[in-house]
């Protein structure tokens, strides 16, 4: 197995930017990856690129030959689709194929449009998601189905509408300084209990916005960077996927996402860690309770004690367990098919030492990227690690 | 059904086959799931058991009466929803499976969202959609039906 290092990220800014074609949006974020790498974009050997409805949103399907173009590169390009979790699983085919020494150098990351659609035409674009049968027919939609698992977790553990205001508090708190954040704004608890409802128990505010944006990083070797003398200190040391039932009423438990479980234990096992040594994370928190979720399959937390972490503050910035210090999916802002790669690449600033929260965790080691598709019958976990 | 010309085989075979026949089969009081030498249900088309792989599947009879498991009152609609909003999705155990559907109550319109609480005991059943008329899985509180 072969060192993979991020040799360099690049995000659009995260926002509305209906105006904005696909291609334009993706183009910005390979060119950032590439000034960051340092990176001859001849070197690159694969592109892996993620989209979710772009067939839908942009009546554009066969999208990755028009990305390898929007990057300048020339090489075998792939899109990847797997929902919210399409980026991850780009990314993680991309780890997968520079740890087999396969390839030096692949540029991997994703893309979502999404705010030229009205929001009705968004919702039931998200909904195809689930099972369309026996799910979307019988009226769940995205935030129904997460509202459904927050009343069923709820009910097996206890918890509160206000629990998971916390959740939505802590991470705009965490998106004002983020210059790619969609709301550098603060939200109270007040705020957050007091918004209209989607699908109850979830509100407003539990509930990340609708978002265009782009994401890609520079994946290589550990081999090439020695070669090239690049400034790429933080490896992905481990990665890990896992699948469940697609609907949610086929689940075994309707509180529990062991895609997550299955993805973490594959990817602390990949990279020889154990939950215990996880410094900070950054996790799908598409709506609040998906984030309670995320750290409880990540065994960050026990079954059941995830819902009170940000109200305890554990997982605030300043807490022994900072989580989605980006502003998450929640404040920074959810395009589908980019997310997966944008958590990496705030991983990365993150530990790296640029981001504008890199200063409330200055010693940390060890992150993990959680990314969900769908009511997490698809789940990418990624270990990304300060190498020596 | 078809003097406008159209084909009259979109009468014959109605799309989504399976999912039709199973929808047909709800509504005359014959609710199905496929259920496997493990007692694994699944819902069709199936031609192996998605827990274990089993090719034997049987059709068992759905429970007369199911659990609601979790549900969730949305307001928030997709566009084939808009006219039904607000309304109550549960998902409710029935037996050898889950059914996902709309919790009604009685039959009474859209305008009726029930209080709906983990725990109750409902009947299942096949209602139109107030937006369209397309047909759906609908839950009534058990003893009214």
């Amino acid at each position: 197995m072969t060192d993979v290092r991020v040799a360099g990220v690049g995000l659009t800014p995260f926002g509305s930017h209906p105006e904005r074609t696909g291609r334009d949006l993706f183009g910005e974020a390979a060119l950032r990856a590439f000034e960051d790498a340092d990176v001859d974009r001849a070197d690159v050997e694969e592109l892996n690129y993620g989209n979710f409805m772009g067939a839908l949103a942009e009546h554009q399907g066969h999208q990755a030959p028009l990305m390898a173009e929007a990057a300048g590169v020339r090489c075998p390009a792939t899109r990847y689709e797997s929902a919210c979790a399409s980026a991850g699983v780009a990314v993680r085919e991309a780890v997968r194929t520079v740890a087999a020494g396969d390839a030096d150098v692949v540029l991997a990351g994703g893309m979502e449009r999404m705010t030229n659609l009205p929001t009705d035409e968004v919702t039931e674009g998200l909904a195809i998601a689930a099972d369309d049968l026996f799910e979307v027919r019988a009226g769940v939609t995205f935030p129904g189905a997460y509202a459904l698992m927050a009343n069923a977790y709820f009910d097996a553990y206890g918890g509160s509408r206000e629990d998971l205001a916390h959740v939505a508090s802590k991470n705009h708190e965490n998106a004002v300084p983020n210059e790619y954040a969609q709301y550098r704004k603060e939200v109270s608890v007040a705020e957050a209990m007091d918004a209209p409802p989607v699908a109850e128990p979830l509100h407003l505010y539990d509930a990340c916005p609708i978002t265009d944006g782009a994401s890609a990083l520079v994946l290589v070797s550990g081999e090439y960077a020695e070669r090239h003398d690049l400034d790429a200190p933080v490896a992905v040391t481990g990665t890990g996927q896992g699948t469940d039932r697609m609907a949610l009423g086929d689940r075994e438990h309707l509180a529990r996402t062991p895609a997550a479980a299955d993805a973490a234990d594959a990817a602390y096992a990949d990279a020889g860690i154990e939950a215990a040594d996880v410094d900070l994370a950054e996790v799908h928190d598409c709506f609040t309770i998906a984030e309670v979720l995320a750290l409880e399959s990540l065994g960050l937390f026990e079954h059941g004690e995830g819902i009170t972490a940000a109200r305890e503050g554990v997982t605030t910035a300043d807490g022994d367990l900072p989580v989605n210090l980006s502003g998450g999916l929640k404040a920074k802002g959810h395009p589908v098919g980019a997310t997966g790669g944008s958590q990496i690449a705030e991983l990365t600033r993150l530990l790296r030492g640029d981001h504008p929260n890199s200063d409330r965790v200055p010693d940390a080691a060890v992150g993990v990227a959680h990314n969900a598709g769908g009511t997490v019958a698809s789940a990418v976990v990624h270990v990304l690690e300060v190498a020596e | 059904m078809s003097d406008d010309g159209a084909d009259p085989a979109d009468d014959a075979v109605p799309a989504d086959r399976d999912y039709a026949d199973w929808l047909d089969a709800l509504a005359d009081g014959d609710g199905f799931a496929l259920v496997c030498s493990d007692g694994h249900g699944s819902l069709p088309p199936r031609r192996v058991c998605p827990e274990c792989g089993a090719a034997d599947l049987s059709r068992e009879p759905l429970d007369e009466t199911g659990t609601v498991e979790t549900y969730s009152v949305v307001h928030v609609p997709s566009p084939r929803f808009a006219d039904d909003a607000p309304y109550a999705t549960a998902v409710v155990e029935f037996g050898p499976t889950r059914l996902t559907g709309i919790v009604r109550d009685g039959d009474r319109g859209s305008d009726a969202t029930p209080d709906v609480e983990i725990g109750d005991s409902v009947a299942v059943d096949v209602g139109e959609r107030a937006t369209d008329g397309e047909r759906l899985v609908v839950f009534r509180p058990a003893g009214e039906s």
